[in-house]
């Protein structure tokens, strides 16, 4: 897919995230924004995977381990056309498939496992991988992690066993926007140095920006280039389109309200 | 009363591990997990001889239960082995989201239960295990009696979808179900005829369970006896035709009275049969380091602990 399509899918699924955070009226806005050119080059041109058919047997497979991103998860799926763009007007609300964190128990398209809890879906991507070189196949495991996550102790048992394993299938984003909900990582719990962690346990490490569309696509190609597994950090602007709420962790877990909304989707950057 | 021919003592963990092997015989999308003690869990002829779906996890019981899931999720049958502290307590939360709230197909494989552990103390002897896990929505708890039974029962629940908290131990037990029995998740396995009283017992406690029945019935006391290897989903029925016999019930399992089978079963009665229940199981203590029996005499999971429990609940009717 050319690029001019891509912005314009990236900034399609920023919107959509902006009007079903204001439609719930809570939510986490700030790090779905961030990731929302992730989501869009995973979903627009790098995942093998059917829409109009969720459950193929040979689609990729796409872990979100950081549940509260929900909204940019949905924006995507339903950008993708998993479902209607309609149906994220029911984010967060009773009976909705659209649950506040994802849940496969309530049947969302396109949904592999749940999340919410964090630390948990580097080891679901690791047994994932780990089928698939057990039955030869050649799919690709995508998982998305926050660099606060990366505090959970099981994040490193996972780390340490995909390159145990030779997983080099398994590709995990971290979401580098150097913020978490208590204030900068490095204040809450030092990450860094990040990239010579991930290498020391083994892993072939990729940094980028995150919020460049040909930056992800060279990042995620070097990745399965390689015969490790592969960790891509990511940096990232948490609210990255909306200028005035950019790298503002109190955007962490805030939904827009209605003048917020019309402002931001006014000032919603295209590129 | 019905005699019980005793085969041979053996351990159960032995049963789940026959019952893996054969499993890896019989069904390639059998693979099994282990957190550092595939000797301990009796897995080693699996992981001999199907290398290739064996995964050592190392000690890392979070990230074993996170694979599994997601080895489920590409239609594997994992089956997650460690202590049974280690396959619950530990890992709760990657438990209840990533296998239970995500109905993943996992199979917990839990060890060295109970208090039968013995002399390692009580960090290892769990006592809350069944409590939650069966707290856990859909989850499927089964704590069988025996060497026949717990491989019976390994070999059952490859073929139930969906995830599963197998219970069993380390010492070495009276080993008297058939051999080759056909094992059905959720049916009571109603042992003998009695009149008088109920007893449901589970796992190791069932032996004992037998024991005491047949000093009970020289004492005239006439036992409807019940092995209950499923606790969740309850034998709702089994328990209900019994009791509405008998009139009164006795609990017995290696457990904490609080979350265990006992309370499953009272709570069945309160609503449905109201009745005298007494239950033999530890009273909200740790355990601590002794030989098994020892522990067993010391906590009131013994033989004459539920003749006592009987007595208490005939007198009460």
């Amino acid at each position: 897919m050319d690029n001019k399509s891509l912005t314009n899918h990236a900034y399609e699924i920023r919107r959509q995230v902006l009007i079903s955070l204001n439609a719930a009226g809570s939510g986490h806005l700030g790090g779905s924004l961030g990731l929302a050119d992730i989501f869009t080059v995973l979903f627009f041109d790098f995942l093998r995977h059917k829409p109009d058919n969720p459950t193929w047997a040979e689609r990729d497979r796409l872990v979100l381990s950081i549940g509260h991103v929900a909204p940019v998860l949905y924006a995507s799926l339903a950008e993708a056309g998993y479902f209607p763009k309609s149906e994220l007007l029911s984010l967060r609300k009773l009976g909705s498939r659209l649950q506040g964190h994802p849940a496969t128990a309530h049947h969302t398209p396109g949904l592999e496992t749940s999340a919410g809890s964090l630390g948990q879906g580097l080891s679901i991507a690791v047994g994932m991988a780990l089928s698939d070189k057990i039955d030869k196949k050649t799919r690709r495991v995508v998982s998305i992690h926050g660099d606060g996550e990366l505090q959970e102790g099981s994040i490193w048992e996972a780390a340490m066993s995909a390159a145990h394993y030779k997983l080099n299938n398994l590709i995990a984003i971290i979401d580098r926007n150097y913020l978490q909900i208590d204030g900068k990582t490095e204040d809450v719990m030092q990450l860094e140095p990040l990239q010579s962690k991930w290498e020391s346990f083994g892993w072939n490490v990729i940094s980028c920006n995150g919020n460049s569309i040909p930056e992800m696509q060279q990042a995620l190609k070097a990745a399965t280039e390689s015969d490790k597994p592969s960790a891509i950090i990511a940096k990232t602007r948490m609210g990255a389109g909306v200028k005035a709420i950019e790298n503002n962790h109190k955007w962490h877990g805030k939904a827009p309200s209605d003048e917020e909304l019309s402002a931001f989707l006014n000032a919603l950057e295209v590129d | 009363m019905k005699a019980f021919e005793v085969q041979n003592h053996k351990d159960t963990r032995s049963g789940f591990g026959a019952g893996l092997e054969e499993l890896g015989k019989t069904n390639d999308k059998v693979v099994a997990l282990c957190a550092d003690l595939t000797g301990s869990l009796k897995m080693n002829a699996f992981a001999d001889n199907h290398p290739k779906r064996f995964i050592q996890t190392g000690i890392a019981e979070a990230n074993m239960i996170g694979m599994a899931a997601g080895l489920a999720t590409a239609g594997k049958i994992p089956f997650a082995g460690t202590f049974a502290n280690f396959a619950t307590g530990r890992v709760y939360d990657q438990i209840r989201q990533s296998v239970a709230y995500s109905n993943k197909n996992v199979k917990i494989c839990a060890s060295h239960a109970g208090l039968t552990l013995g002399e390692d103390g009580a960090t290892h002897q769990i006592l809350e295990d069944i409590g939650l896990m069966k707290m856990l929505p859909g989850m499927v708890v089964i704590n069988p009696c025996d060497y026949n039974q717990t491989k019976a029962a390994t070999i059952a629940i490859a073929n139930y979808v969906g995830p599963v908290y197998l219970r069993f131990g380390r010492p070495k037990v009276p080993n008297f179900t058939p051999e080759n029995q056909h094992f059905e998740i959720g049916q009571a396995v109603h042992l003998d005829e009695g009149s008088d009283l109920t007893i449901i017992a589970t796992g190791h406690l069932v032996w004992k369970a037998i024991e005491a029945a047949q000093k009970l019935e020289k004492n005239g006391i006439s036992v409807d006896l019940i092995n209950i290897h499923t606790i969740k989903p309850l034998d709702k029925e089994a328990i209900l035709q019994s009791v509405s016999k008998t009139g009164a019930v006795v609990t017995a399992e290696e457990h904490m009275m609080n979350g265990g089978l006992g309370d499953s079963v009272a709570q069945l009665l309160a609503h449905y049969l109201p009745c005298p229940i007494e239950m033999v199981a530890v009273d909200d203590s740790f355990g601590e380091s002794g030989k098994p029996e020892e522990l067993m005499t010391k906590y009131g999971l013994d033989t004459p602990d539920i003749i006592e429990a009987a007595e208490r609940a005939i007198a009460r009717k």
